[in-house]
């Protein structure tokens, strides 16, 4: 098979064939398996039945896609509140696998697969590699965290089933990721941006020059990152630095990927349905505009979601991508609804203040946002790293950094916000999600 | 004719300077003179250091960003007026100075102050013209040890 798309000189991966399905064909497979999770669902999962029944709904009244537009919404705190198995659609013999989010707020969020649903999810992690150009031979060093998370398995098992060989070296332990990066000669690596940029901070005091490894690919996900990011991480590592999309509640990581054009990622059409729709009115927008992202799995058997809604600020692009992909792609999630904080009355999300800080030239990509309240206003303070080309030994100099990062940031969110130089490694490292936000304001 | 001078980006908060200085301190390293220039927020600590390489590393391997710029270090003579005369040279050569600090020891009636000016090599050319010594590191460095 692998000889056979090579020889025939064209960017198209087997393994990448739903990717290019004629729109029509698509919307006919979509409409099927859209019909078949409702009924699921409506048979199955109490939630959801009396919810269609609130509405006079029955599966019947789906007889086209855009009838989805009619379903209920499923939330976070429906998960939350029919903790643990409540949304489970098959019964327990059925179910091989859970994993769960970390819950820091409250329970945590359960989901769970049946064997079914584990070869589909490995099948559209599949669908990502091959997108960001990955295949059989390619050593992939996977950094996501193992266990309940679904990063790690998710990555895990997807790259097996692509034919590449994973290094599952799961998160943390920096020292040791760059040593085997060397060692073992990794051509990709998953993991968050962040952990990542721990990891491009942590290699030259090793004395070891990422760009002179085989690595030539980052799958990046997990946590939102702006291309002002991508440019920072790409000439550093020398590497093609790709987004990836998904959560938990829909499947894990593979719900999205960019392709080597790197412009906007390609959701997997066949198995997740994407709306976007406007946060207020919640009336679904057309292709083009921007809101919040809503995702139906439209194969998931163990815990099927209808119209999730995801709480990500996106827009689905109109055009077709260059690379001849038919499914949709998305821009890249950069906003939150979660993530968003409301200071004197302004919406500003954390990736607007990352854009404002890295387009300034010197700037360290370690920043943390920190809102205090002094019992009468709210104050944003950004703590930005001094990185050493950023350094002067002129008080004017540094003066003038900070002045022109808050000014910059000023541009971009409308607020004035106190910039802090700190010294180096002063803001704490993940090597999972990184913590932008520290929040100290009395609720 | 220039020196070496070490600058380091610090944290305006309690505790902060005693740290480089103890570093340079464990490493056997004489610190010749040095100058705070402080903001609400940070400091820039200034060093001159006989030995700046190995002063720099030590300092970067704690995590400290270390910068190294050239600075020049004249005689002026000590007594009123002696500094007058040499920023008049300065002036009238159109240059101006970032900074200045200066040397905790005196060369028999000289002061000597570092200078960190917009263009160093101008500077040194127009104080030298006008018969001002510009003292070199080496030369420091032999004079503190006395």
């Amino acid at each position: 098979m692998n000889e056979f798309w090579h020889d025939a000189g064209c960017a198209f991966h087997p393994v990448s064939a739903p990717d290019y399905l004629p729109p029509s064909q698509l919307r006919q497979l979509q409409l099927h398996r859209l019909r078949a999770v409702v009924q699921s669902s409506y048979d199955k999962v109490e939630l959801f039945r009396g919810r269609m029944k609130e509405r006079g709904m029955t599966p019947e009244d789906i007889r086209q896609v855009t009838d989805i537009r009619h379903l209920p919404f499923t939330v976070k705190t429906d998960l939350r509140e029919t903790y643990p198995f409540g949304l489970f659609a098959t019964p327990m013999n059925e179910i091989v696998r859970m994993h769960a989010s970390s819950g820091t707020t409250g329970k945590p969020i359960v989901v769970a697969y049946t064997q079914e649903d584990l070869r589909v999810w490995s099948s559209v992690m599949v669908r990502c590699f091959a997108a960001a150009g990955l295949d059989r031979g390619d050593i992939i060093q996977n950094a996501y965290g193992y266990g309940l998370f679904t990063g790690g398995l998710g990555a895990h098992y997807g790259a097996e089933a692509l034919g590449a060989t994973v290094i599952p070296i799961s998160g943390g332990n920096t020292d040791r990721q760059i040593m085997l990066l060397k060692d073992f000669g990794a051509t990709a690596i998953c993991c968050t941006p962040s952990y990542f940029l721990r990891i491009l901070e942590r290699a030259p005091e090793m004395g070891i020059d990422l760009r002179d490894l085989p690595l030539k690919a980052g799958i990046f996900g997990a946590e939102p990152w702006t291309d002002e990011m991508r440019k920072r991480i790409e000439p550093e590592a020398n590497i093609k630095a790709y987004d990836i999309y998904g959560l938990s509640e829909i499947i894990g990581p593979g719900v999205a990927n960019e392709c080597v054009v790197q412009d906007g990622l390609h959701i997997f059409e066949d198995h997740f349905y994407p709306e976007i729709i406007d946060p207020e009115t919640l009336e679904p927008v057309p292709d083009g505009e921007e809101g919040e992202l809503v995702l139906t799995t439209l194969s998931k058997q163990a815990m099927p979601m209808i119209r999730y809604r995801t709480r990500d600020i996106t827009t689905l692009y109109k055009e077709q991508c260059p690379c001849g992909r038919t499914v949709r792609r998305m821009r890249r999630i950069a906003r939150r609804s979660d993530d968003m904080f409301i200071i004197r009355g302004v919406n500003v999300y954390p990736s607007q203040i990352e854009e404002a800080l890295l387009s300034v030239e010197g700037t360290s990509p370690h920043y943390q946002i920190v809102l205090t309240n002094d019992g009468s206003m709210d104050d944003v303070e950004v703590q930005v790293e001094v990185s050493p080309e950023a350094f002067s030994d002129k008080v004017s100099v540094m003066e003038g950094l900070r002045k022109k990062l808050s000014a910059s940031i000023e541009r971009t969110v409308n607020i004035r916000v106190n910039v802090r130089l700190v010294e180096p490694n002063k803001i704490a490292r993940s090597e999972g999600k990184a913590q932008r936000l520290i929040d100290n304001r009395k609720k | 004719m220039k020196m070496h001078q070490l600058s380091m980006f610090l944290e305006n908060k309690p505790g902060r300077l005693s740290e480089p200085c103890r570093l340079l301190a464990d490493a056997g390293i004489n610190i010749l003179t040095l100058s705070v220039a402080d903001t609400q927020q940070f400091g820039i600590l200034r060093l001159i250091v006989a030995g700046w390489e190995q002063a720099k590393a030590v300092l970067e391997e704690s995590g400290f960003v270390v910068n190294v710029t050239e600075v020049v270090a004249t005689e002026v003579v000590d007594q009123p007026g002696g500094l007058a005369g040499i920023l008049e040279i300065i002036e009238s050569a159109g240059l101006n100075i970032e900074y200045m600090y200066a040397f905790t020891f005196r060369c028999e009636d000289k002061a000597v102050i570092v200078f960190r000016f917009d263009n160093n090599d101008d500077a040194v050319s127009a104080l030298q013209e006008k018969g001002v010594n510009v003292v070199s590191g080496v030369e420091l460095y032999e004079r503190a040890r006395q």
